[in-house]
Order: C-alpha cells, then sequence, then structure tokens
C-alpha cells in the first residue's frame, strides 16, 4: 500500500462578502444591539410593573436570591441523633481514617451505657482543609455524619472559625429549604 | 489694552470650564453607560451593588466608588532615573486629551447683547490641523509612560502602543483630507456650515453623504487611535503587559480617563466632519424649513439650543457605536492591526482623497 498523504482542510473558504469583514461586522452589530434593545425593553416593562414571559438578565442576584441546590449537592457536615437524643456517632474513627484531606480530628471515650461502646469525646472538623469529597459520609456506619444539611456559605474571617465542634455539628439539622427550588430550575 | 480684553478672556474661561467639566462628568458616565450597555447586551444586569443609604440607582453610584478606590489605592513608584516623567506621563496624556476639545464647536455661534457667541472656545482657521496635532501629542504620554517605568515589558509595550497610534494616526488624518477636500476649510464652524446645505433640497449635505468611505476609514482609525477594542492591544487589560504595567492608584487611573477622553474627542471629531455638527436637518436659522419653504418658524434662542442639542446628541450616537464594536469584536492580532492599517485602511483612504479631488476639478468647484 502506498503512503498517501490526506489534507485535511480545516478552514472553509471565506465568500467574498465575509472577506472584506464589514457585512458581517454589521450582523454581528445588529446582534449585540438587538440584545440591547430587547433587554432594555423588558427591564424598562418590568420596572414599570408590566409582566413579561422573559426577564431582562439571566442573572441571580446572590446573596439575596439563592438558586435552588442539588440535592445530591454536599454541603456542610452535620452529626445526627439517636431517638433518645444523644449523638449516634460512636466514635469508631472510621471517618478519620478514611479523609482524604485529614481534618477530621476525634477523640473518643467510654460510653455510659454498655450496650453502646464508645462515644465522641470531641469532634472537629477543620472545614477549612475539608475538600467535601463526602467519604466520611460514605464510611461512616451508624449513619452519624452527613452532608445535606443544605448550608454552603461556610467562609469566615479566622483558621479557628473554621473548626466546626462537636457542639456546632450536632447543633446543625438538615434544611430542606435550599433544596426546594431545585425542581423548578430544572424545568426552567 | 487690558482692561477691554477682560470680558472676552473672562467669557473664554468660563467656556473653557464648563466644557471641561462637561468632558470630564460625560467620560466619567461614559464607565457606567459602558458597563450597563455590554451588561444588557449580555443579558447580564451590570454593577449595581454601590449604594448610598440602600439607594442603588441602577449602579451610578459605581462610577464615585470607582474614583474613591483608585484615590485610596497604594501608590507605587518603580525606582527609576525617570520619576519626573513617569509621575507625569498619564497627565501629559490627558491634557493633550482635553486641549483637543478647544476648538469643537458645541454650538453656533447666536447673537447675544450685541456680540458672537457660541460654545467654542476657540475658532482658529486652522481648527482641525490643531485637533489632529493634540491627538499626535497623547503618544507622548504612552511613550513616557513606558520609557520611564524602567520596565522592559512596559517598554515594549509602549512601543507596540506607540507604533500602533502613530500608524493609525496616518489613515485617521488622511481619511480626513477627503472631507476637508470638500468643505474647502479648515475652519470647525465653516465645515459645519458648509454641512448644512442640501442635495437636490432635501438630503442634508452631511459629510457621511457626501464622503461615506472616509467616514468609515476615519471610524476605524479613530477607534484605533484611542486603542479601543478591537484594537485594545497596547492596553490588553489582563492578557498582555501593556504599557501601564508599573502603574497603580490614580496615575493609572489617568490613563483610563484619558482613553474615555480621546473617545469623546474621537466622536466629537466625527460628528463635526462627517454628521453635520450642529446642524438639525431641515431646520434653518428661522425655524424649520423643507424644500425652501418654511414651515415653523421658531425664535433665535430655540434655534440655538436645538442645534447645541443636536451636537450632543450625534456625539452620544457615535459613542454609542463605538461601544456597540467595543463589546461586538474580538481583539485583533499585531500582525493584522497593522496590516489593516498600512495596506488596507491608508491605501483607501489615499484613494478616497484622490477621487475626491479628480471628481472635484471636473465638477470645477
Ligand atoms: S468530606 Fe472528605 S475531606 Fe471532608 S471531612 Fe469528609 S472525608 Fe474528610
Ligand atoms: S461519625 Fe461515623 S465514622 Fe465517624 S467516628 Fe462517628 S460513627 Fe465512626
Amino acid at each position: 500500500m502506498a503512503i498517501t498523504v490526506k489534507k485535511i482542510e480545516f478552514r472553509r473558504k471565506l465568500t467574498f462578502l465575509e472577506r472584506i469583514w464589514l457585512p458581517e461586522i454589521l450582523r454581528g452589530l445588529w446582534i449585540t444591539n438587538r440584545h440591547f434593545v430587547v433587554n432594555l425593553s423588558l427591564h424598562i416593562l418590568n420596572a414599570v410593573g408590566i409582566k413579561t414571559r422573559r426577564k431582562g438578565a439571566v442573572t441571580i442576584q446572590y446573596p439575596e436570591q439563592h438558586r435552588g441546590y442539588h440535592w445530591r449537592l454536599r454541603t456542610a457536615h452535620y452529626l445526627t441523633r439517636r431517638e433518645g437524643g444523644g449523638p449516634r456517632c460512636v466514635g469508631c474513627m472510621m471517618c478519620e481514617t478514611i479523609c482524604p484531606a485529614k481534618c477530621i480530628y476525634i477523640v473518643a471515650k467510654e460510653h455510659p451505657d454498655p450496650e453502646t461502646e464508645k462515644q465522641a469525646a470531641s469532634f472537629t472538623i477543620d472545614m477549612g482543609k475539608c475538600v467535601y469529597c463526602g467519604l466520611c459520609v460514605e464510611a461512616c456506619p451508624e449513619d452519624a455524619i452527613r452532608m445535606d444539611s443544605g448550608h454552603l456559605e461556610i467562609s469566615c474571617y479566622s483558621r479557628q472559625e473554621m473548626m466546626y465542634p462537636i457542639d456546632r455539628l450536632l447543633a446543625t439539622e438538615h434544611d430542606p429549604a435550599p433544596y426546594k427550588d431545585y425542581k423548578r430550575f430544572l424545568q426552567e | 489694552m487690558f482692561p477691554d480684553m477682560l470680558p472676552e478672556i473672562l467669557i473664554d474661561t468660563a467656556k473653557a470650564g464648563a466644557v471641561l467639566t462637561g468632558v470630564l462628568s460625560f467620560g466619567g458616565l461614559l464607565t457606567w453607560v459602558e458597563r450597563k450597555q455590554s451588561a444588557l447586551m449580555q443579558d447580564r444586569i451590570g454593577a449595581n451593588r454601590a449604594d448610598i443609604l440602600g439607594f442603588r440607582l441602577l449602579g451610578l453610584f459605581h462610577i464615585m466608588t470607582d474614583g474613591l478606590k483608585m484615590f485610596m489605592k497604594e501608590e507605587f513608584i518603580p525606582r527609576t532615573e525617570h520619576r519626573a516623567l513617569f509621575v507625569l506621563a498619564p497627565f501629559i496624556a490627558w491634557t493633550f486629551a482635553l486641549l483637543g476639545f478647544a476648538v469643537i464647536p458645541f454650538s453656533p455661534t447666536i447673537t447675544v447683547l450685541g456680540a458672537g457667541f457660541s460654545l467654542q472656545i476657540a475658532n482658529p482657521e486652522i481648527g482641525i490641523l490643531y485637533v489632529f496635532a493634540m491627538m499626535g501629542m497623547t503618544v507622548y504620554g504612552v511613550v513616557l509612560g513606558g520609557w520611564s517605568s524602567n520596565n522592559n515589558y512596559a517598554l515594549l509595550g509602549s512601543m507596540r502602543a506607540t507604533a500602533q497610534m502613530i500608524s493609525y494616526e496616518v489613515a485617521l488624518a488622511a481619511a480626513a483630507v477627503g472631507p476637508l477636500l470638500v468643505y474647502n476649510s479648515l475652519n470647525m464652524q465653516q465645515i459645519v456650515l458648509w454641512q448644512g446645505g442640501y442635495f437636490q433640497g432635501w438630503l442634508p449635505l452631511w459629510g457621511i453623504v457626501v464622503q461615506p468611505l472616509a467616514f468609515l476609514i476615519f471610524l476605524t482609525a479613530g477607534t484605533a487611535e484611542t486603542k479601543r477594542i478591537p484594537f485594545d492591544l497596547p492596553e490588553g487589560e489582563s492578557e498582555i503587559i501593556g504599557f501601564q504595567l508599573e502603574y497603580s492608584s490614580m496615575r493609572f487611573g489617568a490613563f483610563m480617563f484619558t482613553d474615555f477622553v480621546e473617545k469623546i474627542l474621537i466622536a466629537c471629531l466625527a460628528t463635526t466632519l462627517f454628521l453635520g455638527g450642529w446642524q438639525v436637518p431641515w431646520l434653518s436659522d428661522s425655524g424649520l424649513a423643507f424644500g425652501g419653504a418654511s414651515v415653523l418658524p421658531l425664535a433665535a434662542w430655540l434655534v440655538w439650543a436645538l442645534r447645541a442639542a443636536a451636537f450632543a446628541v450625534k456625539v452620544c450616537i457615535v459613542i454609542y457605536v463605538l461601544m456597540l464594536v467595543r463589546w461586538t469584536l474580538p481583539r485583533f492580532r499585531y500582525d493584522q492591526l497593522m496590516h489593516l492599517g498600512w495596506k488596507f485602511l491608508l491605501p483607501l483612504a489615499f484613494a478616497n482623497i484622490i477621487v475626491t479631488a479628480i471628481v472635484l476639478a471636473v465638477l470645477n468647484l
């Protein structure tokens, strides 16, 4: 078989009108100008109180307005409780062991109830180090740690505040509100 | 001698102050317009966070916060032997850009208390040449800024900017020669007065009608000359290092602002040369007139005000188009830029001059 060279022409040959730019530039200007005029009209209509099917902008004004979270989104951790009210965590260290960021610090102690082996004396997650991989949730045999609090705004002013102690983790609960809008956004 | 000239000097100073204030505030407003316009074009909302007591006013306060931010930023001056030049450079560019406005005819002349008055600071016979001279001088700001920064990248950036500005200066001036041949005058008011004529009694004989090609070349070269997108390689805000590399705080702000001032200047020039200046179609000195017949007589001051407003409106339209171009076209590559300037625009401008001259000679105008 003879070696052949196949020439691949990636570029379409430009037509004369495209090569002199001007018509194409005018077309581009027309498009941007159309967007401007249409959006401006929509904004004005909305401002005077007339509802339009489409809004003038797709912007979500973030701190005031939230986009619905996906139900699988991993948000800040929290520790669940048993029926009796005590923490579910049995201090087995599974999560600390699997954590790739090494950001869970657990000190276990004897549990007063002989049925339960241990409990966590202290349970701290360094949210500044966490990579939100969710492996701790997977690893937990007791379903004691979860990541569906719906709390995503974790930033703060000092490293110390990033250390979430056990009280804080136990005080947090699943908040369904941010997830509620998810379906709506899927449809839009 | 001197007391006789005093009122004149006072009036001219007041006019200069008015034009200066007007141009600077308009330039400030343009920063807002540019943001909001681009936002609308891209289906966004645009800057709207700065507020005073909860009032956001469509983000208008961002103009103030921007200025404030510029002033409060750290001022950095690199170790350089040319400290004075480094400090001066932005203001050289700024000053010359502003000086160009001295001969722009913002309004026609009106007789007030027996003396002619027009919103034009000076009306020399060589008006248009003066503007080109001042625009040429703004290159110095760029060159000195890059050179005195004592930074090789800033120097390279300024060389690029200079080459571009000088190249397009040629095309810009060449594009203006065509209409100037037609108008047969360099005086700004004369140029505008000429454009008050009509073709066949109804079509206003504006520069854009007489010299459409020159208008296109002028706008293109003007955009390049003022370093606007798609010709903004000298700045290349974050990707290509430009001549402003070592500038910070308000000195950088001055460079930025010079751009806006230059843009207004180019828009004013385009209006004067090609869009009939302060002429309003079918508005004569005595009122609205169509095809030679007077339709609606208007007071002299009203006509004057209408014409001054027309100039402002035309400038706004040109600026809108320039900004539209800015948010539509991608940036040119440097070789494409030079190619366009020297091999395309300049020959075209010369061809325009020659054809215009031949036509004028044949028509014996
Ligand atoms: S989400 Fe991943 S990184 Fe964060 S604490 Fe759990 S295991 Fe560690
Ligand atoms: S949270 Fe779960 S995995 Fe981690 S120590 Fe407690 S019980 Fe074990």
